[in-house]
């Protein structure tokens, strides 16, 4: 369909009364591009670290997930167990090969099964690990991969998702920052998802019902470090 | 247009005794003059030199809402000469003085000349309440009226020149007036101009839903600063039979009220 | 999708002779008016967020072209697969082509009014192919045989006595003794029918909120999760967007995020915004093998340099419509076609032509609620306007409202002729209308008096009276 993409592109210059060649028009795109201007930042997540994470609890509590803070990386899977066990869940997590959560001492929680690897559409609870947060708005920042699988945040009725207090940011922005330096710029891992609150719907009556075809909650451990 | 913009642009200082042509808006001058003659005493008492220039007939509204851009080019050239020489142009309604203030310029798109006579008009021209509030820097006036009212806000001086604190400010100063809000005074009544004409069934719907919110805010008295929306809620609410009186903000503030309310008759 | 638009008229008498459909539309008042206006307070920025959203979208639209090269250079450049449609059909026929090629028996769809737009279902289905839509709102007026009633909220027309009704007559396999009294146990019955879809489906189709030039990404923006599973479990993603969905980078798309989900639903975010980039890499476990992009312009470029270009700054939230008096009054269908509302008064005629859609345009009383709430600073009500004058300068409006027009232009040009006249005219309604006040009927204006009294004249005019009162003085 190369034809229609030359007829689409002649018709928009026509429009717009410019030719192709315009080096002027081509160099201000490739500039902003390059650039990747920033534009208006809320000053609402421009805060000391304390006080964003303080944020990002508070945003994300707003839109009903549920936040736990521990001490250290090594008290995740106590809190994932204690987690399962005040919801009435069977003792079974599935999670990714993720280096992050596998270095925690899972070994010490005997009762717990972990399974690993993308999720199945039976599985009750997931654990993921974020790439970040963002204080403005309580949403975790996750990317698809062997580490962790994106159907994970997806097909668990609960969906637990470690994030590392350093790792929670003021902004959308500082999240691209971060994209950036770790797979250069202009390149993506292939699912990058944004995640605010558990699955939800208001399509009858605007009635808001959680857990419409995503996780029914979302719980989130804030891992001091 | 946004309900956030700035309440007019900033007014070029008000002269000692400025002169003021009032823009009488058609719907004054066929169906409630004495709309006219509160606005120009609340004008005169506030110091201001008061004409009517003769050659005015109708801001042009029915023909540039209508897509006639050539006859309301026409008219908004005829009112802009018409009100050449005045310190300032002020209409007794947020909709007319909108279409002065706002959309005239846009008429003359590709004429320099035009434009610019256009703009410099766009100047002078304020909506009553705002130009005695905003420019003159009134806060209080002198007038009593015994009883409940609820404002209306009309959209075009609401959304086009920010008229919304204004009226209200006004209205409090006067003796004996309780002010009791409606909910969604900011919604449209379905008035329209040519739409409540053209689309009769949802302009009936729309100002059902606005004469319920003004029975239930409880008040005895209807205000707003626009004719038309105002003779749209009065039909209304006498076809349903409702004993709400309705009246132009400036007869209130004038403290004109012996003429009959809109669509009433006249007292015994 | 079958055109009613021409029925404009007839459509709203029915929508507001129907009482369910108004019981519902009171969802539409009570719901998101408030939820704006407190997510925008809560905001300092937001007013600013606007104009930088605003501006954006202004710079895309004036190098549209090279945007577009740009992001599919990036698309197939991560191994994906861009498609130019020019009009509803090619996008039908590549979609299609690639079913066929895939020997795809089932698709799932996550919401997407540019498929509505192209007309998809009905298409696929012609073609042995079942589309099924996983949004629980487009689930639900898929099952009813309906179209969207609104852009973010397809069923916001139905309530939920209706939609139970629905569920028993279609989820038979189930047991008809079951309780759906309340709203989750409706929507856990929806989960659990669509979750053995998802694994089923052959290929995903969505929408996208944005696409990223930069990175080649395309982005949905959704509450449910169901475009998520959509896009995820299939083998094959196929995203359906219109040219202007185009973004420069992730730091413009983060701006008119912060706007969009504040604007549609009062949420600060929603829940779910994800960025696909490319098919699955090869160490990926989960995501689709083929990601085709298919780039619809359907008209688009001919609105741009002209006086509608504004219009393709509009970033379907339905604010515009939430805020409408006469979409309150009439709700979607009523608009007859996909588009509802103050941004359907204005995309649809560009989209079908003035001549089917002209009510729309004139539908509209300019309160100007619209364009006070547009994140993107669209003058809905200016663009309406140029639609009636497009009319107007073609004929296309009625013959008795251009001569009533004609008449009023007459006088209002010649102030002398006028006002003598007015004189006359408002002498004889006023000495008329002297005994009540006001007029139950009156000949020539039974489109007011059929729903409500007409005032009387006060008397003589004011420039009569002022006239008389200077010349005393």
């Amino acid at each position: 369909m190369s034809d229609a993409r030359t007829a689409i592109l002649a018709r928009m210059r026509a429009s717009l009364g410019q030719r192709a060649e315009d080096t002027a028009r081509r160099a201000a795109v490739a500039d902003r591009l390059q650039r990747a201007p920033r534009g208006v930042i809320p000053a609402r997540g421009q805060l000391d670290p304390a006080a964003r994470t303080e944020l990002f609890c508070k945003m994300a509590e707003a839109v009903q997930a549920s936040v736990a803070r521990v001490a250290s990386a090594a008290a995740v899977p106590g809190e994932v167990c204690a987690y399962l066990k005040t919801h009435n869940l069977p003792a079974r997590v599935r999670m990714g090969a993720d280096a992050r959560l596998a270095a925690m001492p899972w070994a010490g929680q005997p009762h717990l099964e972990v399974a690993s690897g993308r999720a199945e559409g039976s599985d009750l609870a997931t654990v993921s690990h974020a790439l970040g947060g963002v204080a403005e708005t309580g949403t975790l920042v996750l990317t698809a991969g062997t580490d962790n699988p994106t159907t994970l945040n997806f097909l668990p009725e609960h969906h637990i998702a470690v994030v590392r207090e350093s790792d929670l940011v003021g902004d959308y922005e500082s999240i691209w920052d971060r994209l950036r330096q770790i797979h250069g710029k202009g390149v993506m891992p292939r699912t990058v998802n944004m995640i605010t609150g558990p699955s939800r719907s208001a399509d009858i009556e605007q009635t808001l019902l959680l857990g419409a075809h995503g996780p029914r909650a979302l719980h989130i451990i804030v891992v001091a470090d | 247009m946004s309900a956030d913009a700035a309440p007019a642009q900033t007014p070029p200082p008000a002269a000692p005794s400025p002169r003021v042509g009032l823009f009488v808006t058609c719907l004054v001058d066929l169906f409630r003059p004495s709309v006219g003659f509160a606005a120009v005493k609340l004008m005169e008492d506030a110091g201001c030199t008061v004409e009517v220039p003769a050659a005015q007939t109708c801001c042009g509204q029915p023909a540039f809402n209508s897509g006639d851009r050539a006859d309301a080019r026409d008219i908004a050239g005829a009112v802009i000469r018409a009100f050449e020489g005045y310190d300032y142009v002020v209409a007794p309604s947020g909709s007319c003085a909108s279409m002065l203030k706002k959309h005239y310029v846009e008429l003359f798109d590709g004429d320099p000349a035009a434009m610019e006579r256009a703009n410099l008009f766009s100047a002078k021209v304020f909506e009553l309440v705002s130009f005695l509030t905003d420019v003159l820097g009134l806060d209080r006036v002198e007038a009593a009226f015994s009883g409940t009212a609820t404002y209306h806000d009309s959209c075009s001086g609401l959304r086009e020149l920010g008229i919304e604190r204004q009226p209200r400010k006004l209205l409090q100063s006067v003796e004996g007036l309780e002010l009791k809000e409606m909910q969604d005074s900011d919604v449209c009544c379905g008035f329209g101009g040519t739409f409540c004409v053209k689309y009769p069934d949802i302009s009936n719907k729309i100002v059902s839903e606005k004469t319920r919110c003004i029975e239930e805010s409880g008040a005895e008295l209807l205000l707003a600063g626009d004719l038309g929306c105002l003779m749209n809620m009065a039909g209304k609410l006498k076809r349903e039979g409702s004993r709400i009186e309705v009246r132009h903000v400036a007869e209130v503030l004038a403290g004109m009220t012996e003429q009959p309310a809109i669509g009433e008759k006249k007292r015994g | 999708m079958h055109i009613t638009s021409p029925a404009f008229k007839d459509n709203a008498r029915a929508a507001l002779d129907d009482d369910a459909l108004q019981r519902a539309l009171g969802n539409v008042r009570s719901g998101f008016i408030g939820k704006r206006a407190k997510a925008a307070a809560a905001l300092p920025e937001f007013e600013q967020l606007r104009d930088a959203a605003r501006d954006i979208k202004d710079h895309v639209l004036a190098h549209l072209d090279l945007y577009l090269e740009a992001y599919a250079d990036k698309v197939e450049a991560s191994g994906g697969h861009v498609h130019w449609a020019q009009s509803a059909e090619d996008a039908r026929r590549i979609i299609l082509g690639i079913c066929e090629a895939k020997k795809a028996r089932t698709v799932t769809k996550g919401k997407s009014m540019i498929t509505e737009e192209i007309g998809l279902n009905a298409f696929l289905e012609e073609h042995a192919v079942t589309p099924v839509e996983t949004d629980l709102g487009e689930y639900i007026i898929q099952l009813r045989g309906e179209h969207p009633s609104h852009i973010i909220a397809p069923a916001v027309h139905v309530n939920k006595d209706q939609v139970e009704e629905d569920f028993r007559r279609v989820h038979t396999h189930l047991d008809p003794a079951r309780n759906l009294e309340e709203p989750t146990t409706l929507l856990s019955e929806a989960r659990a029918v669509l979750r053995d879809k998802y694994f089923q489906a052959d290929i995903g189709i969505t929408g996208a909120n944005f696409l990223v030039a930069e990175t080649g990404s395309s982005i949905i923006v959704t509450n449910e999760g169901n475009g998520d599973l959509t896009q995820i479990l299939p083998k094959t993603h196929i995203v359906v967007a219109s040219v202007e969905k185009v973004v420069p980078t992730l730091e413009d798309m983060s701006q008119i995020m912060r706007v969009l989900a504040r604007s549609a639903t009062g949420q600060d975010m929603s829940v779910y915004t994800t960025l696909s980039t490319g098919p699955k890499r090869p160490e990926d476990p989960d995501g689709p093998e083929d990601y085709h992009v298919v780039l619809l312009d359907n008209g688009r470029s001919a609105m741009l340099g002209s006086e509608f270009q504004e219009m393709l700054r509009c970033i379907r939230c339905g604010a515009c419509m939430n805020h409408c008096p006469v979409y309150h009054a009439v709700g979607g269908h009523a608009y007859g076609w996909v588009y509802p509302g103050p941004m359907g008064a204005v995309l649809t005629p560009s989209l079908i032509g003035v001549d089917q859609a002209g009510h729309l345009p004139n539908a509209s009383t300019f309160c100007g609620r619209c364009e006070s709430v547009c994140p993107m600073r669209i003058p809905l009500p200016k663009m309406m306007r140029h639609w009636r004058e497009r009319e107007f300068s073609r004929n296309l409006n009625p013959a008795a409202a251009r001569y009533g027009l004609g008449l009023w232009a007459f006088f209002a040009k010649r102030p002398a002729v006028y006002h003598a006249a007015m004189r006359l005219a408002i002498g004889t309604l006023s000495r008329l209308g002297r005994r009540s006040g006001r007029f139950a009927s009156l000949p020539f204006a039974g489109g007011w008096t059929r729903f409500r009294d007409l005032p009387a004249p006060q008397g003589p005019t004011f420039q009569a009276q002022w006239a008389k009162q200077r010349k005393s003085a």
